[in-house]
């Protein structure tokens, strides 16, 4: 048996004020650190769980949106009779073909114009999409010109709330309710019928056709049948890849910065764990000389300062994982790169954040304790005695 | 006095020097010492005088460059450093000028200490520190931290802690030299109780004469040499 932990901790316990704010400073990285992994996530939450992985999305080929693809009138009346398109309870194919356009609004506070998706949705839309309910109001009326704002571009964005009226496609559009879709990429988008889009819009094509498998293994044997069909110009993908897709490159940019601020503050937070634990042993001169005299062997020495510098990394860990924990109440929204238009997410803090900022923080105490744990342990006994 | 039996110290042609620079400055020549079992040996001397680094060699936590120092049937002068450490831990009790206590630690955990690296379960060590606490008359302090004792009691703990593992030696450098008179009587009555009572050997370095009348031999250093009183 070793020098017992309680020595550890009750050292860090007796100079509180220096853990603290050693501890805080780790905290600090380490909550940049969880803040930007649960950015990272809420936005890929966000957009994964916008789709369903029984749903199959066809875009034109080469198109990375919804906003960039358009499917011909005749592609689509070949890809609506295909075997494996689900019927549902009403006898009709579980099967929508949207039209998506970017349209330009202003914001309620500050009045920043941003692009707001519109979504020209038919009867099978809401089917395939049971995460969207109606909140408030009602859903348009087939051939009306009536729209409903997801939650999130209802409050954000002028025009949008029940009862008002939005202006675009050179036609005034009520906004006859307000849908909750959960945390999806639905709640940034307007909902209203297809067909009075396409006029208002002069669009022939709809963007995208969206079905739902009758099996959903189905998927590969599908793809590969309409992509290799030589009258379709057509790509599927399901619903939740295309998203994830769309999610890629803004996360991988959040990550990146995410990396880059973190290495940049842990440099910072790990010398001053050093500075600490230099202190701590210096401090401590005489009750190493002590303990090694009384047989500790010097491995004990360099265990008994790890652990103190991985107890302190640990506080900083449990004090920064429950400041960003604290993030979750904001939701924010910026500009989804794949589409070019708004997106509302909120941080999202899972287990695994947690685990891996504590992982970091730990990280941190360890690098930082490393070098005076080794210099304690390396003492030469009579002279730490002498220390007295 | 206890019954002086065969030594339990062997020191033969010790030397040690200390090098400052290129500069090599001898602290110990040619030591020639032994100490009975049982025995309570005083080391004096003027300061510089290389008692407290026999005190040391003898206690295994410096090195000699020279002669040998054997401990019962321990010879520990050709011992590793790890080694050294392991007997340091079953053999040899430390008790310091300035107590070198665990502030951190209490009373019980600072006495524990030394057992910590025997394969006793923690009700034996308790047993133990329990025992040896009752030998220093603070078991009823046993939750209380260095702080909250004086310095005759947290002496009585050091020393406690000396003996919790049984060592065959004890090696004291100025046990009285930080506390009052009637303080200083207390731990030297104890320390002859050790000897007395539980035949301990004890080495101690000191200035204080009335220390060194508790010891049945006064040994003085005088520039690294030694001689009898």
């Amino acid at each position: 048996m070793g020098i017992p932990y309680s020595y550890s901790f009750r050292n860090l316990w007796t100079r509180r004020l220096t853990t603290v704010l050693t501890a805080s400073g780790m905290a600090l990285v380490v909550f940049v650190f969880a803040a930007t992994l649960m950015l990272t996530e809420g936005l890929q939450k966000t957009l994964v769980q916008t789709g369903s992985s029984d749903n199959v999305v066809l875009l034109r080929k080469s198109s990375n949106s919804e906003v960039q693809s358009a499917v011909e009138r005749d592609q689509a009346s070949l890809l609506e009779s295909q075997p494996e398109i689900a019927v549902g309870a009403d006898g009709e194919p579980l099967l929508a073909k949207e039209l998506v356009v970017l349209i330009n609004l202003k914001k309620r506070v500050g009045d920043k114009p941003s692009n707001v998706i519109i979504r020209g949705i038919d009867a099978a839309s809401l089917k395939l999409r049971p995460a969207v309910r109606l909140k408030e109001g009602r859903m348009p009326r087939p051939g009306s010109a009536e729209v409903v704002a997801g939650e999130s571009v209802s409050r954000r964005f002028k025009g949008c709330g029940l009862g008002e009226t939005l202006r675009f496609g050179m036609r005034d559009w009520r906004v006859v309710g307000v849908f909750d879709a959960g945390s999806t990429g639905f709640s940034s988008e307007i909902w209203g019928d297809r067909d009075q889009m396409m006029q208002a819009f002069r669009r022939p094509v709809y963007s995208s056709i969206i079905f739902r498998l009758r099996d959903t293994t189905a998927f590969d044997a599908y793809k590969a049948r309409v992509e290799g069909d030589p009258r379709l110009t057509v790509e599927a993908k399901r619903e939740t890849q295309y998203y994830l897709d769309q999610s890629e490159a803004m996360a991988k940019f959040l990550r990146i910065l995410g990396l880059v601020l973190t290495v940049i503050f842990s440099i910072g937070a790990v010398i001053g764990a050093t500075i600490t634990m230099y202190a701590a042993v210096a401090n401590r001169v005489t009750e190493i000389g002590t303990l090694r005299a009384l047989g500790f062997p010097r491995k004990s020495i360099l265990a008994a300062f790890i652990i103190e510098a991985l107890l302190l990394g640990l506080c900083g860990g449990i004090l920064g994982v429950c400041a960003a924990s604290f993030m979750q109440l904001i939701t924010i929204s910026t500009m989804n790169w794949a589409s070019f238009s708004e997106l509302a997410f909120s941080f999202t803090l899972n287990f695994s954040i947690i685990w891996k900022s504590l992982l970091f923080s730990v990280v941190m105490g360890f690098v930082g304790g490393a070098l005076p744990a080794l210099r304690a342990s390396r003492m030469n006994i009579v002279e730490a005695l002498r220390a007295t | 006095m206890a019954e002086v039996s065969e030594p339990i110290v062997r020191i033969r042609n010790l030397s040690k020097a200390y090098r400052r620079g290129t500069q090599v400055i001898p602290v110990l020549t040619g030591i020639n010492f032994d100490i009975a079992r049982g025995e309570f040996v005083a080391l004096m001397g003027p300061s510089g005088s290389g008692k407290s680094t026999l005190l040391n060699l003898i206690a295994g936590i410096d090195s000699a460059d020279q002669g040998s120092i054997q401990i019962g049937d321990v010879e520990i002068t050709r011992l590793g450093e790890s080694e050294l450490a392991r007997w340091r831990a079953g053999s040899v009790g430390f008790i310091f000028q300035f107590y070198n206590l665990i502030p951190v630690l209490t009373a019980y955990e600072n006495v524990e200490l030394p057992l910590l690296l025997t394969h006793l379960s923690r009700r034996e060590r308790h047993e133990h520190v329990e025992a040896v606490l009752n030998v220093v008359g603070l078991a009823d302090r046993m939750d209380h931290y260095p702080s909250q004792l004086s310095g005759g009691q947290q002496q009585r703990v050091a020393i406690a802690r000396a003996i919790v593992t049984d060592p065959e030696i004890l090696v004291a450098d100025e046990p009285t030299g930080d506390l009052d008179r009637v303080s200083a009587e207390e731990i030297l009555l104890l320390m002859d109780r050790l000897v007395h009572e539980f035949g301990k050997t004890v080495i101690m370095v000191t200035h204080d004469p009335r220390a060194a009348e508790k010891a049945h031999l006064i040994r003085h250093l005088e520039k690294g040499e030694l001689s009898v009183t």
